[in-house]
């Protein structure tokens, strides 16, 4: 339990929390490894964890009827994956891909949302960390759709 | 008859005939020029002439090719207007009209002992590529150099085939990412700023030089400032209808410089504020 907290802490989204946050967010938490091919979850399942991504390469993907499948954001050492835990319905709205043999700190969504609730500072905290992620992806996707790179970019 | 014997010079207005020697596509509507310019004399990476399709129209390019080739020069035209389309539908031996080069270079020049980072978005990797390659023949002279490009898609990223042989090499980190992708491509997916932070490792000591849509070049900049760079080392090349390319016409007219003349390479300090209005 004091290897995942000591790992916790050193993973970049965790950068700086307290020990007292990083032991009872520790309870939550397990290691797990993906195999090339794998999928973290996919699209329309119980959103009841996130991960965050110690090594590796994972893909999110949407498949559109007639388009395929398609990769809009890939992730790596050092990022955190999914973010649906957070708001209900509590339900994935991609599929996240490994594109590269992965090493994740799983952490349990019921788990974490329980002690979110029972200690509001804790709360805040985790808030604080996931808004400018959720911040930067947004901003992200608004490039993309302009299409910069297209003919009237 | 002294005067007679004086070499004239060539009027910066009038056009030179060159001729195509090469042409090869270079990506889906793009393809380069290898043009022989027997009256060159040199050019600075992120220069570009005026090209003229005899009979149809003249437009600004980049030179994309190694200033090390003397007078036999590059340029990579995406076709997406009748000068361009015809541009790209020139055979090897065809003549066209040539005026340049016109405007300002990256200050490779001045790099000695930085960390040189290159961002470059869709074709915004032509004006960059002379850059790359002068850097890179006189690597020794410049600490970390780092190529971070951005791509629509896979089947869209420029100079694919030089950027594996750069992606290959000890001294160059290569970092593409496209914004969409199909299953095979197994490289980064999202937009090319996410990979500025880890292209930085010493801001202070770090110079980038930055070419591509100037939106992407907007979000760029604030991503390479994000990461502790001074606004004094971060170059952009800005694009503009230019006509002239001796600061006369005015349609380039960018605030209070012309790009063609001041431009098109600017340090950000100079513009960082004209890059945030509208319509100018």
């Amino acid at each position: 339990m004091e290897d995942l907290q000591r790992i916790i802490r050193a993973h970049p989204f965790f950068a700086g929390l307290s020990d007292a946050f990083s032991e009872l967010i520790g309870g939550c938490a397990r290691n797990v490894v993906f195999a090339e091919g794998d999928h973290l979850f996919r699209q329309g399942e119980e959103a009841d964890a996130l991960y965050l991504l110690r090594s590796g390469q994972v893909a999110l993907e949407i498949t559109a009827p007639g388009r395929g499948t398609m990769t809009f954001l890939t992730l790596g050492p050092g990022d955190v994956v999914g973010v649906s835990w957070l708001v209900p319905p509590y339900r994935w709205s991609y599929d996240a891909r490994v594109v590269e043999p992965t090493r994740a700190i799983a952490m349990d969504a019921h788990c974490l949302r329980r002690k979110c609730e029972d200690d509001p500072a804790l709360g805040y905290e985790l808030m604080k960390r996931f808004v400018p992620v959720l911040s930067q992806r947004l901003q992200a996707a608004r490039l993309q759709m302009l299409d910069v790179y297209g003919p009237d970019g | 008859m002294d005067q007679m014997a004086e070499p004239r010079m060539a009027h910066p207005l009038v056009p030179r005939v060159a001729h195509v020697r090469r042409r090869w596509r270079d990506g889906p509507d793009v393809w380069t020029l290898e043009i022989e310019d027997g009256a060159g004399s040199g050019f600075m990476p992120g220069q570009f002439n005026m090209l003229t399709v005899f009979g149809v129209g003249e437009v600004p390019i980049s030179l994309s090719g190694d200033p090390a080739d003397g007078n036999r020069i590059r340029h990579t035209v995406r076709a997406v207007g009748p000068v361009t389309r015809a541009l790209a539908r020139l055979r090897p031996g065809d003549p066209l009209g040539l005026r340049g080069p016109f405007g300002t270079g990256w200050p490779t020049d001045a790099l000695d002992g930085r960390d040189v980072v290159i961002v470059a978005g869709g074709l915004g990797l032509a004006p960059l590529r002379p850059a790359i390659l002068q850097l890179l023949a006189r690597r020794d002279r410049i600490g970390r150099l780092t190529l971070v490009y951005g791509a629509r898609s896979p089947d869209q990223i420029l100079f694919a085939r030089q950027q594996d042989r750069w992606g290959r090499r000890s001294d160059i980190e290569v970092a593409v990412t496209v914004d969409h992708a199909t299953s095979p491509w197994r490289g980064y997916v999202g937009v090319v700023t996410t990979l500025i932070p880890r292209a930085v490792s010493d801001p202070a000591n770090t110079v980038a030089l930055v070419c591509g849509p100037e939106i992407m070049m907007r979000f760029a900049a604030a991503a390479l400032t994000d990461a502790g760079l001074p606004e004094t080392a971060i170059h952009l090349s800005m694009e503009r209808n230019m006509k002239c390319a001796v600061g006369l016409c005015g349609h380039c007219q960018f605030g209070a410089d012309f790009l063609c003349r001041d431009g098109p390479v600017f340090r950000l300090d100079r513009i960082a504020r004209r890059l945030a209005l509208r319509e100018i």
